[in-house]
């Protein structure tokens, strides 16, 4: 395994993007609230470039006493990567899709060492 | 510390570039060697919006063009009839981002996009739609219409398809006017680059028309196939009680077309017009054996009802032409095998993208599939088109130059 360099601890602005290009494979680094994330930039739909797009939170339906529609809301706790081809959602802590995890995004690991962030492969 | 990373984009200062959001498709058009045989797309789409402009300068009435240039021709916010939210409110990043893409001068900016995700995709050739036009059928003055129609046509024979053999095009038919339609199958049949006109299926003009049917003998005479485009329309009655785009462009998109299929038949075109080729684009697939199935139990009851008809209209049916695009992919292999088998797809079905909207299909959905031969998906992914248009191949020049390279040895 292979630690391959990043960036500098807080290069990344909270809800950015990295793209590190490792041989054939290219990895997507996302930094949300003090968090960094990594995971191959292809998606299980029909191999979009997923971590190039949007990150959204989860929409939730507010349903009221007796089952009355209340509205939308965000779901601030609950970000997703969404895929640009498409729209396929990931959920950003582990790359799973939203409603069938049996199709997910590659996940790597971060690590955060002496002010530098690596990914490892 | 080892450092094998070899690249490091940064997205926050990327521009939009269609090449480089395709990268992934280029990969795909290499792993499986699109470069050994032709693709066709028979469905894709432009923006006529961004050239309005010069769409507009070709309307004949000078006062139609003056409110055109006024106006303009493109969708509305939020509480339009038209306010839809197609681009998923902007997951699908190439919607809001793609008039930011830079295009060197020459060709026209159509031509660079449309050759940008075509050889990404390993596109040879693409039949080309309109986008927001595929509403103009619901515009309520039909003289708009006709004269929106003959000036979008002109407009695209003159700089699009006399320019670049890739391209080509089913031209748009103003339904609601049955002359103008003839007219404009007269004036534009024999143009470079038109393979077959159009109608969008969202409108309310029943295809049985007698109005209609020297319109559908002049195109069977000159052996030019006539394509129903399903679209939606959140004007319609019954689709207002969708409160979510899902709702409209699911339904609507396969709804217009089992209307107008189902007149098609029962009315007895086919038998009417043997040699006219109808070809039924972007409804998906599902639709077909549901409607096949449906009306063949009806008919047996009701033979009384179709007094053309010969044959259960499933027969008729499997003799037409599809587009591929969506085809209904999730969790279903089963049901798709057994739909395209009911199509006949291996001499019916035609690869389309619908690049660049939402939905938009990789030739790779064809190639992957395991029940096909590979002489099947070859079919279907340009074959079928080309017998079906008669078309002179042009080859994307990307795919020629891997062909090139495979051939003396330079790449696996
Ligand atoms: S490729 Fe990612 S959503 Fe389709």
């Amino acid at each position: 395994m292979s630690e391959i360099p990043v960036c500098k601890a807080g290069e990344i602005p909270d809800g950015g993007t990295r793209l590190v290009q490792v041989g054939p494979v290219e990895i997507g680094v996302i930094f949300h609230k003090g968090q960094y994330f990594a995971y191959r930039n292809i998606c299980p739909h029909q191999g979009g470039p997923a971590c190039e797009g949007l990150k959204l939170p989860q929409i939730v339906e507010k349903i009221g006493d007796k089952g009355v529609h209340l509205g939308q809301d965000f779901d601030e706790n609950d970000m997703h990567i969404v895929c640009p081809w498409h729209g396929w959602e990931f959920h950003l802590s582990d790359g799973t899709h939203v409603i069938d995890k049996r199709h997910r995004l590659k996940k790597y690991e971060v690590i955060e060492r002496s002010g530098n962030i690596y990914v490892a492969v | 510390m080892q450092n094998d990373a070899q690249n490091i984009r940064d997205l926050a200062n990327e521009e939009f570039d269609t090449r480089t959001l395709l990268r992934n498709a280029v990969d795909q058009a290499i792993a499986r060697k699109y470069e050994d045989f032709l693709i066709v797309d028979t469905d894709s789409h432009h923006y006529e919006t961004e050239a309005f402009k010069e769409i507009a300068e070709y309307i004949e009435d000078p006062v139609m063009r003056y409110e055109a240039k006024f106006q303009g021709h493109s969708r509305g916010g939020i509480t339009s009839e038209t306010g839809s939210y197609q681009e998923i409110a902007g997951r699908i990043t190439r919607y809001p981002m793609r008039k930011n893409e830079k295009v060197p001068p020459t060709p026209h900016r159509d031509i660079t996009l449309m050759e940008r995700w075509m050889d990404a995709l390993g596109v040879d050739m693409a039949v080309m739609f309109p986008t927001p036009m595929l509403n103009l059928s619901n515009c309520p003055r039909i003289q708009v219409e006709v004269a929106l129609a003959r000036a979008y046509n002109r407009w695209l024979c003159d700089h699009i398809l006399e320019k670049d053999p890739r391209i080509k095009s089913m031209l748009y038919l103003p339904f609601h006017d049955p002359e103008a339609s003839y007219e404009i199958v007269k004036e534009f049949a024999d143009r470079k680059g038109v393979i077959g006109f159009m109608v969008t299926s969202t409108h309310y003009r029943a295809n049985y028309d007698n109005a209609y049917m020297k319109t559908y003998a002049a195109l069977e005479e000159r052996n030019l196939p006539l394509g129903f485009h399903a679209a939606f329309t959140w004007t319609d009655q019954s689709l207002q009680l969708c409160n979510r785009f899902i709702g409209v462009h699911a339904l609507g998109f396969t709804w217009c077309n089992m209307l107008h299929m189902t007149n098609w038949i029962t009315n007895g075109m086919p038998e009417q017009f043997p040699k006219l080729k109808t070809i039924w684009i972007e409804s998906g697939l599902a639709w077909i054996p549901f409607l096949m199935q449906r009306l063949d139990n009806e008919f047996m009851m009701r033979t009384s009802d179709c007094g053309l008809l010969k044959r259960k209209p499933s027969e008729y049916m499997r003799e037409m032409y599809y587009t591929s695009q969506p085809m209904e992919m999730v969790d279903n292999r089963e049901a798709l095998e057994l739909t395209f088998k009911m199509i006949k797809a291996d001499t019916q079905l035609l690869y389309s993208s619908d690049y660049p909207h939402w939905d938009m299909d990789q030739p790779s959905m064809i190639y992957d599939l395991p029940f096909l031969s590979e002489q099947g998906k070859r079919n279907i992914l340009g074959n079928n088109a080309r017998r079906l248009f008669n078309l002179e191949p042009v080859y994307s020049p990307v795919k020629l130059a891997r062909r090139a390279a495979t051939k003396s040895g330079l790449t696996s």
